[in-house]
C-alpha cells in the first residue's frame, strides 16, 4: 500500500527509459488525478537536473498548471505541450512555458514538440507525462493510437527519458490495452494506497 | 550495395564521401547524408518547406566551415537572409565571414546580359559557365537554386532542359559540390519537375507535400530516389522550428493504401 509521495518515491526508483502507466480509478477520479499531478510534477524531481514534459489532452495546460503551482512546482522545469485548448477554442492567454497543438488528432505534432522540447531544454533526467490515454482515445482510432504509443514509447526509451502514461482503469479498448502492455514496464495503481 | 553497408543495416559513419545535411533525422534516413556531389531535386506545391530545408542545409554546412552558396531566382536575397535570424542556430558571421553567400540570379542574368525571354543556346552555356565559375571561386560545396523551376521557365524546351541539366550536373560533380534544386510543382501533380525530365537526370528526389487525415492538413517529406546509398521509402512528418527541421513517422494506423 502506497501513499501520495510514495509514487514519487516509486517514479523516482524507476531507471531512465522506463515507461509506467499510473492507473487512476474512475471512482475516486479527482483524488487520484491530484495525487498522479503530485508524484510526476513534484515529487518526482525536486531538484534542477530534472525536467517534465506535460503532455495535456485531458485539460488546458493553464488548467492543470493552476493545479502545479497549488504544489508548489516551479516553472523553470516544467514545459507542457497543450494539445486540447485549441480545439476547445480557449487559446486566449498561453502560458509561456506551453507549446499548443491544433488537435488532439494531431499525434505526429505530439511527438514533434516532445522531440523540440527535449533538444531545446536538455536534462540529465527528462520525463514525459501523458494526460491521459484515454483523452487520446477519444479523438483517435485504437490502431492510430497503438502505432502512436509504440513509436513514441520506444523512441522515449531509447533516449533514456522516463514516461508516465495516465490510464482511467476500465476504460480503455482491449486494443489499447494489448499495446500498453507491451510498451509498460511497471503499472503503479493509485487505486491501491492507502 | 553501393555504400558497401547491409540492407536495413546501420548507416555507415558520415565520411568524406558524404554530405550531412545537419538535420539529424534526414541524415539518419539517408544513411549519413546526401552522397558528395549529388544533385538533388527538392520538389514541392507552395509552403510546404522547401526553401527552409535548402537553407538549413547551407547554414548547417557554413557552421562546419564548408562554403556554401544559395541562388535565389524567386525571392531577393536580402529577404532571405532575414529569414535566416529565425533559426536559432544562425549566426550572422556565416555570412559576414563569407562562409555563406547569398547571390541573385536576376543580377548574373543582368550581368552576363541575358535578356531573352527564351534562353539560347549560347546562353544557357554562358549561365552553366556561370554558375560553374562562382562555385570555383568561391570554394563552395553546397549550393542551392532556388529555384531550377524559374531557370527552366526561361530555357522552355525539353530538350534544352535535358542538356542544361547534363551539362550543370557535369560541372558540379566535377568541382564536387553537392547541389540542391528546389522544383515548384502543384499540390496533385504526378511528376517532382516541370517538364519531367530534370527529375530523371538529378541523382535524388525529396519530395515535400501535404496530406490529410480526418481533415487536418499534415507536412510531410519522403525520399523518392537517392542514387549510390540506401534510403529509407518512408514518409514522414516534418515540422520547421526555430531549431531546424524535425521529423518523425507518419502515423498509418493500420491503413492500407494503394493496392
Amino acid at each position: 500500500m502506497t501513499s501520495d509521495s510514495e509514487i514519487g518515491e516509486r517514479l523516482r526508483a524507476l531507471s531512465g527509459g522506463s515507461a509506467v502507466a499510473l492507473r487512476l480509478d474512475p471512482h475516486e477520479y479527482a483524488d487520484h488525478y491530484f495525487a498522479a499531478l503530485a508524484a510526476t510534477l513534484r515529487d518526482l524531481g525536486p531538484d534542477s537536473s530534472t525536467m517534465t514534459i506535460y503532455v495535456s489532452v485531458t485539460n488546458p495546460a493553464a488548467l492543470v498548471w493552476s493545479l502545479a503551482q497549488a504544489l508548489d512546482v516551479t516553472a523553470d522545469r516544467v514545459w507542457f505541450v497543450d494539445a486540447i485548448s485549441h480545439i476547445m477554442m480557449n487559446y486566449r492567454d498561453p502560458l509561456p512555458n506551453a507549446t499548443y497543438i491544433e488537435s488532439p488528432r494531431m499525434l505526429e505534432d505530439i511527438m514533434l514538440r516532445v522531440e523540440y522540447l527535449l533538444r531545446k531544454y536538455p536534462s540529465p533526467h527528462p520525463t514525459v507525462v501523458i494526460d491521459s490515454v484515454n483523452s487520446l482515445a477519444i479523438h483517435n482510432p485504437p490502431d492510430l493510437l497503438s502505432e502512436f504509443f509504440h513509436i513514441l514509447i520506444n523512441n522515449l526509451k531509447s533516449r533514456q527519458v522516463l514516461t508516465a502514461l495516465l490510464v482511467v482503469s476500465d476504460d480503455t479498448t482491449s486494443v489499447l490495452d494489448q499495446m500498453l502492455s507491451l510498451v509498460v514496464d511497471e503499472t503503479i495503481d493509485l487505486g491501491r494506497r492507502v | 550495395m553501393a555504400d558497401g553497408s547491409l540492407p536495413g543495416g546501420p548507416p555507415p559513419e558520415p565520411g568524406a564521401d558524404r554530405c550531412p545535411t545537419g538535420i539529424e533525422a534526414l541524415d539518419n534516413i539517408l544513411g549519413g547524408g546526401f552522397p558528395r556531389g549529388h544533385l538533388v531535386l527538392v520538389a514541392g506545391s507552395v509552403g510546404t518547406g522547401k526553401t527552409t530545408l535548402t537553407l538549413e542545409f547551407l547554414v548547417r554546412g557554413a557552421e562546419r566551415g564548408e562554403h556554401s552558396l544559395f541562388l535565389s531566382v524567386t525571392e531577393a536575397s536580402s529577404k532571405l537572409r532575414q529569414n535566416l535570424s529565425t533559426f536559432e542556430f544562425f549566426r550572422p558571421e556565416l555570412v559576414s565571414s563569407g562562409r555563406l553567400v547569398f547571390v541573385d540570379i536576376p543580377v548574373v542574368y543582368e550581368k552576363l546580359g541575358l535578356d531573352h525571354e527564351e534562353f539560347t543556346l549560347e546562353e544557357i552555356d554562358l549561365l552553366i559557365r556561370s554558375i560553374q565559375g562562382l562555385v570555383s571561386e568561391l570554394k563552395i560545396s553546397r549550393l542551392v537554386i532556388d529555384s531550377l523551376t524559374s531557370v527552366c521557365y526561361r530555357i522552355r524546351r525539353e530538350e534544352r532542359i535535358r542538356d542544361f541539366m547534363l551539362k550543370l550536373s557535369q560541372v558540379l560533380a566535377d568541382l564536387n559540390c553537392t547541389t540542391l534544386l528546389v522544383s515548384e510543382i502543384g499540390q496533385t501533380s504526378a511528376r517532382f519537375s516541370l517538364h519531367g525530365v530534370e527529375e530523371a537526370i538529378v541523382d535524388g528526389v525529396i519530395l515535400l507535400g501535404n496530406t490529410r487525415r480526418q481533415g487536418d492538413i499534415i507536412r510531410v517529406l519522403q525520399i523518392i530516389k537517392m542514387r549510390g546509398t540506401s534510403h529509407s521509402r518512408a514518409q514522414y512528418v516534418v515540422e520547421l522550428t526555430p531549431i531546424g527541421l524535425l521529423m518523425a513517422p507518419h502515423l498509418k494506423g493500420g491503413q492500407q493504401e494503394g493496392g
